[in-house]
């Protein structure tokens, strides 16, 4: 397909999504809201991870500091101004983050990043009880689920543009070497190490900001609510169920994901946990390279 | 002071015992086993329906879960873990794999335990009598426990390092490509590291579910601290697991006692992640 | 120990009758689904079923959801006005523990479902979540399990919420008032060693009973937070020992309760005042401990001389298979039969409902005239004790359905 076809047909689709609460009950705006936030999350994650094969599970430390950025800044400053500190705090957090660990590598990384995403929880939570005395936040903001959808829905767009420049950028070049053989890499004069932080950044600045947007959804605010952990797994699995290589991999994961966890809640509400983990099993065993290869893969076969 | 190091051994006896087991898998067998600490639930909750069902004492358990839980980890490997080692083109498609399928069979055990117990707290006491150790007074569930793990860890060195059988499986660890040039059964030795695996988070949940109250769904803090004393002593390094696990019971005892117990978890991960950075393979890892 | 044989025995024949149960649920769903549209009123909930707040779910707010709907259906269904009865049919989901699934479950019910009533999920933090999508939806907010001492201000902003366990300042207010008459009696003296988890709970009681105890004049001596993954509790049970307390408060969640009291029992430690949060109050807390839990307080408590509270308590026991916790649990059932008696007097009418439980008086578990003071219910017992194998509710000097605190604490055994 040529480009400016491809950007017509998604800015159409584009405003069909926009245009759809206006038609739907609460209800079904409330799946698009979680369902985008998740697309949104799941691509920024694949930004980084994908090409360098850095497998991360800080993804709820960032979510977790932009919504508790809302809940301590809403009633100080302008919604706008909120998330510009929300998306300033994410970026300097990256950078120091990002400096300091990313000379680790394969499992080390993974715990590393889940460690990380700990410590940020207990400190929040220590620095709430002892220094502020408040641990509960409340986030009285007039936004309906419709508003933080079309919130989410323009950051998603966002990062999906992002991740389509970058692809067709040098830095996208550079990047699939890294992800081929980092010693190779350097040697070929790239910056290994500064490509990797920018794009740490990148990602974990729209991370954070997914946090601070739909934190107004939930009205009260505490760390083992925003600091949830399966924010951060389901991101990963959605990711490489997709394929955390691909431009479209990660929403290709995250849609059909998300529309069956919110079907197994429904229809099977005592067992949803060993349906979801029969799933898991089966998905390693049929699909291992994701949703998008394994559609290639049956296409190709198709072909004489 | 003194009571400071009593308690914090006690307490990281525990951690280095729910280590043990996760270190041979991951170390040994190459399995990164997320569903670690759900096994160590349903030992718990094993326990805790033959000692409160059938009034069978907790030691009793152990000699009937132990091994069970050897048991059905090789049931496990053979069905689930050995086609993904046989396809995995390198060990980093292995370990992806390895744990995206452990993170399924860790909700496959957790909702199986919901739907037979439910969600809610569990705890019984057993063993819940003071001993004192050189002035301070500690339970006797707790000493076990920190006394099982020495002597597991004890047991498991001797065999490692002074039997064949042992030299084989530090063959598989080290070098799992060139290991069966030399005639070593690798899928054995494998398998039987997974069993072994199985068994000790078998014997920690008995021992655990003396005096911890455990949830079906609280499995991940027992396999996230467990990783962490993994990671810190060095994969597959059994002493590794054990001076780590000792190490972060005193870390947090001192923390506790001389600053803020709010900040116990808070150092754990401060030292962990300085260590990492200086120590990237562990304390006992090899580069 | 008989009692915790009991509870045993409850909890093994649990897992047995589990099955029949689910089949006859099963049963009862689906006599709902043929009869026609209309003929039933419709029930919707979504509670953790897995995820950490489980355990809490699984204690104080399912159970009695699941009692009610049996017994109102028991009884040929739901009175109307005009003297009819509807069958309940409950449609359930489960809210993973997330705040986002909550939210989105409870848009589901309302939107897509369109039940009847909603009944709200366990927890402060969940009540709140919701709290907007059921004003915006018009559904009376039967906020069961939720301690906040920002009630007033929530319903004046959310004027169909409802709010049924009280703050925590009325919580601490009851013990300090407590905490005053022993010292004044010679019982204590005027130092007081606190703990509290790093979380919801925990922090706002603290942050209550700092003011409180000082003001009453108590020295807080020691004063730590603890993560909420803490399971070793001997290096502060030693430190709290230190620091020359009469006076043990801890506000705990239920894991840590159970580690605190063995561990206390281990270590001897055992002050004149020793008050434990969440978990105390458990029927089978006593097994837990392994023995004499005599003397230990808690936030809850039960008149054991109270008809109603007793008939209750043993129709939770036969239905559900195991007893009810002794301080939420009755606080919520209250609530539901509130809900009964306001459909059988206004009708359907969501509003109507609504104004009928800020306004009415009703015959609950808690006694014949049960009214709520501007949408809140106040006549909550505010803090227990175990005596003599019950946990009682206590006040200072008894009366009003309460027992007089004994104190000191006995030893452990």
């Amino acid at each position: 397909m040529k480009t400016p076809l491809a950007f017509a047909l998604a800015a159409v689709v584009l405003a069909a999504l926009a245009a759809a609460p206006l038609f739907i009950p609460d209800y079904w705006t409330g799946v698009l809201l979680g369902m985008t936030g998740y697309v949104a999350l799941a691509t920024a994650w694949a930004l980084f991870s994908g090409p360098t094969r850095y497998v991360s599970l800080a993804t709820v430390a960032f979510f977790g500091v932009g919504a508790y950025t809302v809940a301590v800044l809403n009633e100080v400053l302008p919604y706008p101004l909120v998330l510009l500190c929300a998306g300033g705090i994410g970026a300097a957090m990256a950078l120091v983050v990002g400096l300091s660990t990313l000379r680790l590598a394969g499992v080390y990384f993974v715990i590393f990043t889940f460690g990380l995403a700990e410590l940020v929880r207990q400190t929040v939570s220590w620095w709430e009880v002892n220094v502020t005395y408040t641990m509960g936040r409340y986030v009285f903001l007039p936004f309906e689920g419709r508003h933080i959808y079309w919130q989410l829905l323009a950051l998603a767009a966002v990062t999906l543009l992002i991740s389509w420049a970058i692809g067709r950028s040098r830095l996208g070049l550079a990047l699939k070497a890294i992800g081929d053989d980092e010693t190779v890499a350097a040697h070929a004069g790239i910056n290994v190490t500064r490509i990797k932080l920018m794009l740490f950044v990148i990602s974990a600045t729209l991370i954070t900001l997914v946090g601070a947007i739909q934190a107004p959804r939930w009205t009260y605010i505490e760390p083992s609510i925003v600091f949830n952990p399966t924010v951060s797994f389901m991101t990963l699995i959605m990711a490489l169920l997709g394929g955390a290589m691909r431009l479209w991999g990660p929403l290709v994961g995250a849609v059909p994901l998300f529309l069956l966890f919110e079907w197994l809640s429904v229809s099977f509400p005592d067992h949803f946990s060993i349906i979801l983990g029969l799933l898991f099993i089966l998905i390693v065993f049929v699909m291992p390279q994701g949703v998008l290869a394994k559609l290639e893969d049956l296409r190709g076969r198709g072909k004489p | 002071m003194l009571e400071h190091v009593v308690n914090g051994l006690v307490l990281g006896g525990t951690y280095a015992l729910v280590a043990m087991g996760l270190t041979i898998q991951y170390g040994i067998a190459r399995i990164m086993n997320l569903s670690f600490g759900d096994t160590i639930i349903a030992a718990c909750f094993a326990t805790w329906l033959m000692f409160t069902g059938l009034a069978l004492s907790p030691i009793l358990a152990l000699v009937v879960l132990v091994p069970a839980g050897y048991a059905l980890s090789l049931v496990v490997y053979r069905f689930i873990m050995k086609p993904l080692v046989d396809r995995a083109p390198d060990e980093g498609a292995l370990e992806v794999d390895s744990i995206l399928v452990t993170f399924g069979l860790l909700f496959v055990i957790q909702g199986v335990l919901l739907t037979l117990f439910g969600g809610g707290y569990t705890s019984y006491s057993y063993l819940n009598s003071p001993v004192n150790v050189l002035g301070t007074t500690v339970a006797a569930n707790r000493l076990l426990a920190l006394a099982l793990s020495l002597a597991i860890g004890a047991a498991l060195v001797v065999v490692l390092f002074r039997t064949r059988w042992g030299m084989t499986l530090r063959a598989v660890a080290l070098a799992p490509q060139s290991a069966p040039l030399y005639g070593i059964d690798t899928n054995r030795a494998a398998r039987t590291a997974f069993a072994i695996g199985g068994a000790l988070a078998c014997t920690g949940g008995v021992v655990l579910s003396m005096f911890q109250t455990f949830t079906a769904t609280g499995g991940v803090v027992f396999t996230m601290k467990a990783l962490i004393v993994v990671i810190l002593g060095g994969k597959g390094s059994v002493p590794g697991a054990i001076v780590a696990g000792l190490l972060l019971g005193l870390v947090e005892t001192f923390v506790a006692a001389y600053i803020d117990p709010g900040l116990t978890l808070a150092a754990v991960y401060t030292v962990f992640l300085a260590l990492l950075l200086v120590r990237p393979n562990g304390l006992f890892g090899k580069a | 120990m008989t009692s915790f044989i009991a509870e045993t025995a409850g909890a093994v024949r649990r897992l047995m009758t589990r099955g029949a149960a689910a089949a006859l649920l099963a049963s009862v769903a689906s006599t709902a689904a043929l009869a026609q549209d209309g003929d039933t009123v419709k029930i919707g909930y979504a509670v953790s079923k897995s995820g950490p707040n489980a355990g809490g779910s699984d204690m104080t707010v399912t159970p009695n959801y699941q009692l009610w709907v049996e017994e109102v259906n028991a009884a040929g269904g739901l009175k109307l006005p005009d003297g009819s009865q509807k069958m309940i049919e409950v449609i359930e989901y489960d809210d993973r523990s997330s705040a986002e699934e909550v939210v989105r479950a409870v848009e589901r019910l309302a939107t897509q479902d369109e039940v009847d009533f909603i009944l709200p999920p366990w927890g402060t933090g969940f009540n709140l979540a919701v709290a907007p999508l059921m004003a915006k939806f018009g559904y009376p907010h039967l906020a069961g399990a939720a301690v906040t001492d920002k009630a007033p201000d929530f319903v004046e902003r959310w004027d169909t919420s409802f709010w049924f366990m009280g703050g925590s300042v009325d919580y601490v207010d009851a013990l300090t008032e407590i905490l005053v008459a022993q010292r004044e009696a010679g019982t204590i003296n005027d130092q007081i060693a606190m703990v509290s988890v790093a979380d919801g709970f925990g922090i706002d009681l603290v942050k209550a009973a700092r003011p409180a105890f000082e003001a009453a004049g108590f020295e807080v001596s020691y004063d730590k937070t603890f993560p909420p993954e803490t399971s070793d509790f001997a290096t502060i049970l030693g430190e709290a020992g230190n620091a020359g307390a009469d006076t043990f408060v801890a506000f705990s969640y239920p894991p840590h309760t159970f580690a605190l009291t063995k561990q206390a029992k281990v270590a001897g430690f055992n002050p004149p005042v020793f008050y434990l949060g969440v978990g105390a109050a458990f029927p089978v807390y006593p097994g837990i401990a392994g023995g004499s839990v005599e003397g230990v307080m808690s936030l809850g408590g039960i008149d054991p001389n109270n008809e109603l509270t007793m008939a209750y308590r043993s129709k939770h026991e036969e239905v559900v298979g195991r007893a009810p916790d002794l301080w939420g649990s009755i606080l919520v059932y209250a609530s539901l039969q509130m809900l009964a008696q306001s459909i059988e007097r206004v009708g359907l009418d969501k509003a109507a409902v609504a104004n009928e439980l800020s306004t009415g008086s009703f015959s609950t578990v808690l006694g014949e005239e049960t009214r709520l003071e501007n949408n809140q219910l106040r006549a909550i017992n505010w803090i227990g004790q175990w005596q003599d194998g019950n946990f009682v509710a206590v006040s200072a000097d008894g009366g009003e359905g309460k027992a007089a605190v004994k104190l000191p604490k006995p030893g452990w055994e």
